[in-house]
């Protein structure tokens, strides 16, 4: 993994694209994180309450984590990587190789809404990145 | 891997303590935690086994200053030592900047300490790292055995088991009391910005 450096230009282009897509839908906070668990983006009403790091970390472990599970019982990976609590769920979705949109929600956003908005953002973003 | 965030003017790297079970790494972080000031490190993130033994890996970030009006965040980890975890080390590992590599001092630990360092390097190997590129430092930890009847190695020994092709700087340490903690974290932070300073900062800022 190459160093990755962000511009204002890279981050206001992902912030906009996650604004106006999951955010828009209703969703609670959004992160968009990279598989050393950094935070390349933070969005949503409610992404300054959260601690970002802590998640960010456990999100790429846990994504990581997975993906050996998958190998393990002779799948390639995952197509759907869901929690689901009871006032809150959490939905980890892959792009490409190394990043991991987290995304947070209520109960008043269905999660077919939130897998639909998450595949329609990743080929956009990875664009953004890979620029 | 090294984020350069040039909008907020941030670095971000990672740190991972590594080095055989129960050598003490994730008794430097709690050190640290204990002793820092609430400015400048963040929450201690710790996944446990049930005793003390890590299971996946403990996270503590650190705001370490500034560096030509970045500011620089540290993130440390720690991963679990335990033979059978290898493939959460490197998962753990992956996107490292910095390492210290912890030495257990028991005599019957010996081959341990040797076997870690080997599997770091093939980890690294695996993600196209050199460890005889990156910013490393040594870390001989619980010198304080020394001095009882356990039988111990000596400093002249580890540097001939650990660090004959390496040759970086070692810190002899006490990571329960805290002797050699910081001198060796200060270390490592300075390797490990000063790369990433090098490669990103300081030459016209291109990626
Ligand atoms: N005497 C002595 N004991 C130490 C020292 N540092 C750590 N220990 C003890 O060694 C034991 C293991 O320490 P940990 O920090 O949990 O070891 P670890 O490297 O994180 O172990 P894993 O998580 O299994 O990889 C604990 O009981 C510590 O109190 C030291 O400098 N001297
Ligand atoms: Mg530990």
């Amino acid at each position: 993994m190459a160093d990755l450096v962000l511009t204002a230009e890279i981050q206001n282009k992902a912030n906009e694209l996650i604004e106006n897509s999951l955010v828009k839908a209703g969703v609670a906070t959004v992160l968009l994180i990279d598989g050393a668990g950094n935070v390349l983006a933070n969005c949503g009403a409610r992404g300054a309450e959260i601690d970002a790091i802590s998640l960010a970390a456990l999100a790429a472990a846990s994504r990581g984590a997975t993906a050996q599970i998958a190998k393990l019982i002779g799948e390639e990976d995952f197509s759907l990587l869901f929690h689901k609590g009871k006032n809150g769920n959490i939905h980890f979705g892959r792009l490409g190789s190394d990043l991991i949109l987290v995304t947070i929600f209520t109960d008043e956003v269905s999660l077919g809404l939130v897998r639909c908005r998450v595949a329609e953002l990743t080929q956009p973003i990875l664009d953004i990145f890979e620029a | 891997m090294a984020l350069i965030d040039l909008n907020k003017k941030e670095v971000h790297c990672k740190i991972v303590y590594y080095g055989p079970g129960r050598c003490g790494k994730t008794t430097n972080l709690l050190h640290i935690y204990a002793t820092m000031n609430e400015q400048h490190r963040g929450k201690m993130l710790t996944i446990d086994t049930k005793g003390d033994r890590t299971l996946f890996f403990d996270l503590l970030p650190l705001n370490l200053g500034k560096i030509s009006g970045f500011d620089i965040r540290i993130q440390l980890y720690t991963v679990p030592g335990q033979v059978m975890y290898e493939a959460t080390r490197k998962l753990v590992l992956k996107g490292v900047d910095g390492l210290v590599f912890v030495a257990d001092p028991l005599r019957v630990r010996q081959a341990r300490n040797i076997e870690s360092l080997e599997g770091l390097r093939q980890n690294l190997l695996e993600m196209h790292l050199n460890l005889d590129a990156m910013p490393v430092v040594l870390q001989y930890n619980k010198r304080d055995l020394v001095d009882t009847p356990i039988p111990t190695l000596t400093v002249a020994e580890l540097d001939q088991d650990l660090n004959q092709t390496l040759k970086v700087p070692t810190f002899e340490a006490v990571a329960t009391t805290g002797l050699g903690v910081f001198e060796t974290l200060k270390e490592i932070s300075k390797r490990t910005v000063t790369n990433v300073a090098n490669k990103h900062l300081l030459s016209g800022r291109k990626p």
